[in-house]
């Protein structure tokens, strides 16, 4: 079969300027179990929204999976198919080619079709990683990787993941009499790691369903911009963070105003922060992360000494980071003691 | 009495000296295929070089990517295809093992996805060699599974393959299994037939209303929970018996189209009309077989070999027949299945199974051989002969399974 040009066209979803203008049509709807306060629906909510009708969605297991699409019900408007835990990157890969080919080959009517494949923490950061790592190479397959990350294996009774806090209790990291600190590996930093290690990956931006609107512009601007990206949302749990459903929005907030969890874009190579990260960047004080930790159940157990670590760790990311929350490179100075080494 | 198939060259018919892999990339060529997933692990591998050939040179337009594991390997096409691509992948060994869950899931979403497993031992130690039990591992799970045998089987198979998989009455994977070095490596004269011959026997892949698309927004593999599942199990099964009238049909329809392949999709049989001693065995096992039968039929032996093709579906109602009239069998197994009723290898237990129910049950005798690729000597089938003739003679079977060709 002759071989027709067919490029990496995409949608036009300009940005939404304001909340007013955001589009009143819902793709993601009732027909879900997930939990009051549960900041991982609402995040599907507005990736969705952001994305419009000509989406397909991939989901792999987790508790978007499960809490979500329960036979016979379903909240997706669009089409939307599971797949295993550690597949996002490949159910996103292969959707975007099996579509692409059909339509070079004229098999399918050409029309560029979104392709968001979203993973929790554990199948995104732990198990699938690899995958979306692969997936992010693949410049002429247009799609978008969500990673949700609610700092836990969530839908089989909170077990700590790679992206789980320091010292969180989780049902894999009790507390006890011996041993107050199961946990205590660092979170990963995933969005820099697929920023940093993927040149070819035009857009990664972290985003927190506390600012939606915002939230749903780095959406469309992850389906227009071209190529495969990846977006990483923090997203505060009730059940797994231990706290009251009504203070999900609150600790999203929290959790930037702390310095915890910054808010920036890698588009082309070159870092952005926006919102209040921003405003900490320009020179803003943070807010201690006591503030954020003390309001979760998971964090009861910990010591002024453990706040202290927590804090020094944060601390770190703003004044020795190469760029401040972002990329863990040490500062140049580091960089010349090991030449002087030599 | 040998139903030997017989090859009558269509003029329009190319003639190329491949090997089995090659013959499989001239299928998927001519099936044009649109999504195909590389992944490097001996011997099968030798099926995406020649493929990354033909995209290369512009004879085949496909979505070739190189996966980073076998687990995205079929996850990728696993996705591909429920968006309405053709898709092909494949692979050995532990590489099959390091894609099982996406081998579990692709029967229950009815995905139709044809592979090749180049078959290898499996590790550890490290071997190339053949032996089965690497495709073996997904027979419950709703996969078709067959065996080839030849460089021509290879490319008329892998037709036949999509024709089965992609049947909407069907909707399951199929895993064609070609023995490594021995088929995957080795070349033979194959018979490549035009594109407009391929055409009238393949339809272009429908997936209907299981299309996931925005015109189409449906929910795939939603949690079923104890509510559901049995049932979706149920019509995998429902599926699979079907798949037996699906082949037939497809087999005569190749026959006529083609003008070759065999009347009987399901195994070959090789002098087996007459004969008192019937060894079964699958895969290029049949070449060192045959050789020996020739030798014992020239000495007035009565010996003749049945080939397994299908082992999913299994044809345990045609072999029964078949088998009715020996006096004893001998199932020769490239595999093993340490600790199962009489530590006998998978095929034999199989064919067991399927004579429980008959009317006469000949003696069977159970051999592991050719480990693996290890060769099956002349010697090895004399032996496994000689002891089945003892069978016929005493109308007993012994309860042992008997390993040829190991050092003790």
């Amino acid at each position: 079969m002759a071989e027709t040009t067919f490029g990496n066209a995409t949608q036009v979803l300009e940005p939404f300027r304001g909340i007013k203008k955001v589009t009143l049509e819902e793709y993601f709807t009732s027909g879900h179990r997930t939990c009051q306060g549960c900041e991982s629906a609402l995040v599907m909510k507005l990736m969705v929204k952001a994305a419009g009708p000509r989406t397909i969605v991939l989901g792999s297991t987790g508790c978007m999976y499960v809490a979500n699409t329960t036979y016979y019900t379903t909240p997706w408007v669009v089409p939307w198919m599971h797949t295993q835990l550690g597949s996002s990157g490949s159910a996103a890969l292969g959707t975007a080619a099996g579509l692409k080919a059909l339509m070079r080959k004229g098999k399918m009517k050409a029309e560029p079709i979104n392709v968001i494949a979203f993973c929790g923490d554990g199948g995104g950061a732990d198990m699938g990683l690899g995958a979306i790592s692969a997936t992010l190479t693949h410049k002429e397959y247009n799609s978008l990787i969500l990673l949700y990350d609610n700092e836990s294996y969530a839908n089989t009774d909170i077990q700590l993941s790679g992206m789980t806090p320091y010292g969180a209790h989780t049902t894999f990291s009790p507390p006890g009499k011996v041993h107050r600190l199961i946990h205590k590996r660092w979170k990963k930093n995933v969005a820099g790691l697929m920023a940093a290690g993927h040149p070819e990956c035009r857009y990664v931006a972290t985003v927190c369903a506390s600012y939606a609107v915002e939230m749903m512009n780095k959406v469309r601007r992850a389906l227009t911009i071209g190529g495969p990206t990846f977006i990483h949302s923090l997203d505060p749990c009730p059940k797994g963070w231990d706290y009251d459903p009504m203070l999900s929005h609150e600790l999203g907030e929290l959790a930037i105003e702390t310095g915890i969890f910054p808010l920036y874009e890698v588009e082309d190579g070159v870092v952005k922060y926006y919102g209040k990260t921003k405003a900490i960047v320009e020179g803003r004080p943070r807010k201690p992360v006591r503030d954020y930790l003390l309001k979760q159940g998971r964090f009861a157990h910990f010591t002024e000494e453990d706040l202290a670590y927590f804090q020094e760790k944060v601390d770190q990311q703003w004044e020795q980071w190469e760029i401040p929350g972002v990329v863990p490179f040490r500062k140049l100075d580091a960089a010349q003691a090991a030449l002087n080494v030599k | 009495m040998a139903t030997v198939t017989t090859t009558k060259a269509a003029s329009e018919d190319k003639e190329l000296l491949i090997s089995g892999s090659e013959a499989v990339a001239e299928s998927l060529t001519l099936a044009d295929i649109d999504v195909v997933t590389a992944y490097p692990i001996r011997p099968y591998d030798t099926v995406m070089q020649a493929i990354a050939k033909k995209i290369a040179n512009g004879q085949l337009v496909a979505e070739y990517i190189v996966a980073e594991g076998e687990h995205s390997q079929f996850e990728i096409v696993k996705h591909a295809s429920t968006v309405g691509a053709r898709v092909f992948c494949g692979s050995s060994g532990v590489g099959w093992m390091y894609a099982m869950e996406c081998l579990v899931v692709t029967p229950p979403l009815r995905v139709p996805m044809v592979c090749l497993v180049g078959n290898r031992a499996l590790d550890d130690p490290g071997a190339f060699g053949v032996e089965h039990n690497d495709a073996l591992v997904v027979r419950d799970l709703g996969w078709m599974l067959c065996w080839i045998d030849t460089s021509q089987e290879a490319l008329d198979t892998t037709l036949i393959a999509y024709r089965v998989a992609e049947d909407r009455r069907i909707f399951l994977p199929l895993a064609i299994s070609a023995d490594g070095a021995f088929l995957t490596h080795s070349q033979a004269i194959t018979m490549v037939p035009p594109k407009e011959k391929v055409d009238r026997f393949l339809p272009r892949y429908d997936r209907g209303d299981l299309l996931l698309h925005p015109d189409n927004p449906i929910t795939v593999a939603p949690q079923a929970n104890e509510d559901w599942v049995i049932e979706i199990r149920r019509q995998n099964d429902e599926a699979m018996k079907r798949a037996v009238g699906v082949i037939e049909e497809a087999y005569a329809d190749f026959r006529r189209i083609f003008g070759r392949g065999p009347e009987n999709p399901w195994f070959e049989e090789y002098m087996a009309d007459d004969a008192e001693v019937i060894l079964i065995g699958m895969g290029t096992i049949s070449l060192p077989i045959k050789v020996a039968i020739r030798e014992m039929r020239a000495k007035g032996k009565k010996v003749g070999l049945i080939r397994l093709r299908w082992f999913r579906p299994f044809p345990f109602e045609r072999l029964v027949k078949a088998l009715s009239g020996a006096k004893a069998i001998g199932v020769i197994d490239r595999d093993y299945s340490f600790g199962s009723p009489f530590h006998s290898g998978v095929v034999a237990n199989e064919i067991r199974a399927s004579l429980y129910n008959a009317d006469k049950r000949p003696p069977l005798l159970s051999f592991i051989c050719g480990l693996g690729g290890r060769e099956v000597t002349l010697e090895d089938v004399n032996k496994a002969v000689d002891m089945c003739d003892a069978a016929a003679r005493s109308g007993k079977s012994d309860a042992k399974t008997h390993w040829l060709g190991v050092r003790e």
